[in-house]
């Protein structure tokens, strides 16, 4: 089953809340996700030369498939 | 009456000076090019690609960085998203000696000649400095030749020795910014602490890495005092970042640096810099986007980070490695100097 994204993985709040048209545009240029879409909760993001890995206390670890 | 002296155009001085005879800029000439109009700047980046094909070569050195160990810093460089003192949402992290094993070997597969290990620290403590060492023992016990830099902050003279002793043959250490402005940027130490860990790598050998970051608040006047202070070091290299505004840092609603900007920025920080290894560094897919990171090229610069930085992610190398073969631009081979 797909998780229910809730949260801006760059700004840490509510999707639904308010415009993330930046925080769309930073995650697809710059940054990787640094919040949990699932709990918001700060992730431990470990950026490497070709990718990135982003881990969630609650929610496990997502990568960005390399 | 005495007729007024006629004015001398700057690019013309520097067709002269840094072209001719290898001399770079003096602070007002710097301060004169940065304040070429925009109509100007093709003609700026030309000499500036003239001067950098003349006195370092064709080759592009190409590098990789990796973040060793992320966030949790006790410094206040306010550009910083790993700064412990501000609300940014970048977690602390270590990346273990497999992880930092294959990420040499993704650098060098890209063909890159450089690989630096960086940390986010004031200075490296003895687990850090272990943890660099197996790191590097174990980079090699995979068959990879890289050459290998760090980043790890302020060092006393026997962390230099130790990382002589480790074959770390470049240590960046980044000046950030002119040293009138240096006070704006950071409190938690000062620029000259600075100056002195990069005379210690000089002096021991190691070659010297020292940039900074464009757009962080500096006047022009500042960025070419900047400029020449990074000549009197004469540094082996120099990355040449701009403003990332990072959530959470103090600098998080700074505008990103316009891309004429940046242009003249590069054209001017080469002529200053004739013989410099001047690279392409953070910032510039936000600044430049796909069409300036040519231009820079073309304006010369001689040097890229490619695929990701620190905590901020890059272009896939492979999109910079087809603009360098677009460009016709040679890679570095490995154990060449510029």
């Amino acid at each position: 089953m797909t998780p229910v994204m809730t949260y801006c993985s760059f700004c840490g709040k509510d999707t639904a809340d308010g415009d993330h048209a930046f925080c769309r545009q930073r995650l697809s240029v710059i940054d990787p996700p640094r919040y949990c879409s699932q709990c918001a909760r700060r992730m431990v993001v470990q950026v490497t030369p070709d990718g990135w890995a982003a881990r969630c206390s609650r929610h496990g670890e997502i990568t960005s498939g390399r | 009456m005495t007729a007024a002296p006629e004015q001398i155009d700057v690019l013309d001085e520097a067709r002269e000076q840094v072209l001719e005879r290898g001399v770079g800029l003096s602070e007002a000439q710097v301060l004169k090019v940065l304040e070429l109009p925009d109509d100007r700047i093709p003609e700026l980046l030309a000499l500036a690609h003239e001067v950098r094909e003349r006195w370092c070569g064709p080759e592009v050195e190409v590098e990789g960085i990796v973040s060793l160990k992320t966030g949790g810093c006790p410094e206040d460089c306010h550009f910083c998203s790993q700064s412990g003192q501000f609300p940014s949402p970048v977690r602390s992290a270590w990346l273990d000696i497999p992880g930092l094993v294959r990420a040499a070997r993704q650098t060098r597969e890209t063909g890159a000649t450089e690989f630096c290990i960086v940390a986010a620290v004031r200075g490296p403590d003895k687990r850090l400095l272990s943890q660099v060492r197996d790191g590097i023992k174990a980079i090699r016990e995979d068959g990879n030749d890289i050459q290998i830099a760090c980043s790890l902050g302020m060092l006393t003279q026997e962390q230099v020795d130790e990382l002589v002793a480790m074959g770390v043959h470049r240590y960046n250490h980044n000046l950030e910014t002119a040293r009138s402005h240096f006070p704006n940027v950071v409190t938690t130490h000062s620029w000259e602490e600075r100056w002195d860990t990069l005379k210690m790598i000089r002096d021991a050998g190691m070659e010297v890495c020292c940039g900074g970051i464009i757009g962080m608040g500096e006047s022009l006047a500042q960025r070419a005092e900047f400029a020449v202070q990074l000549a009197e070091l004469e540094p082996d290299e120099v990355p040449l970042n701009f403003l990332i505004p990072n959530p959470g840092t103090p600098y998080e609603n700074y505008p990103v640096v316009e891309g004429t900007e940046a242009l003249r920025t590069v054209g001017a920080f080469r002529l200053a810099l004739p013989r410099t290894i001047l690279r392409f560094a953070g910032g510039r897919e936000l600044t430049f986007g796909d069409l300036g990171a040519k231009q820079g090229m073309l304006g010369g610069i001689n040097a890229i980070i490619v695929g990701n930085y620190l905590t901020n992610l890059g272009r896939p190398a492979q999109q910079d490695l087809d603009m360098l073969e677009e460009l016709s631009m040679p890679i570095k081979a490995l154990s060449q100097t510029l």
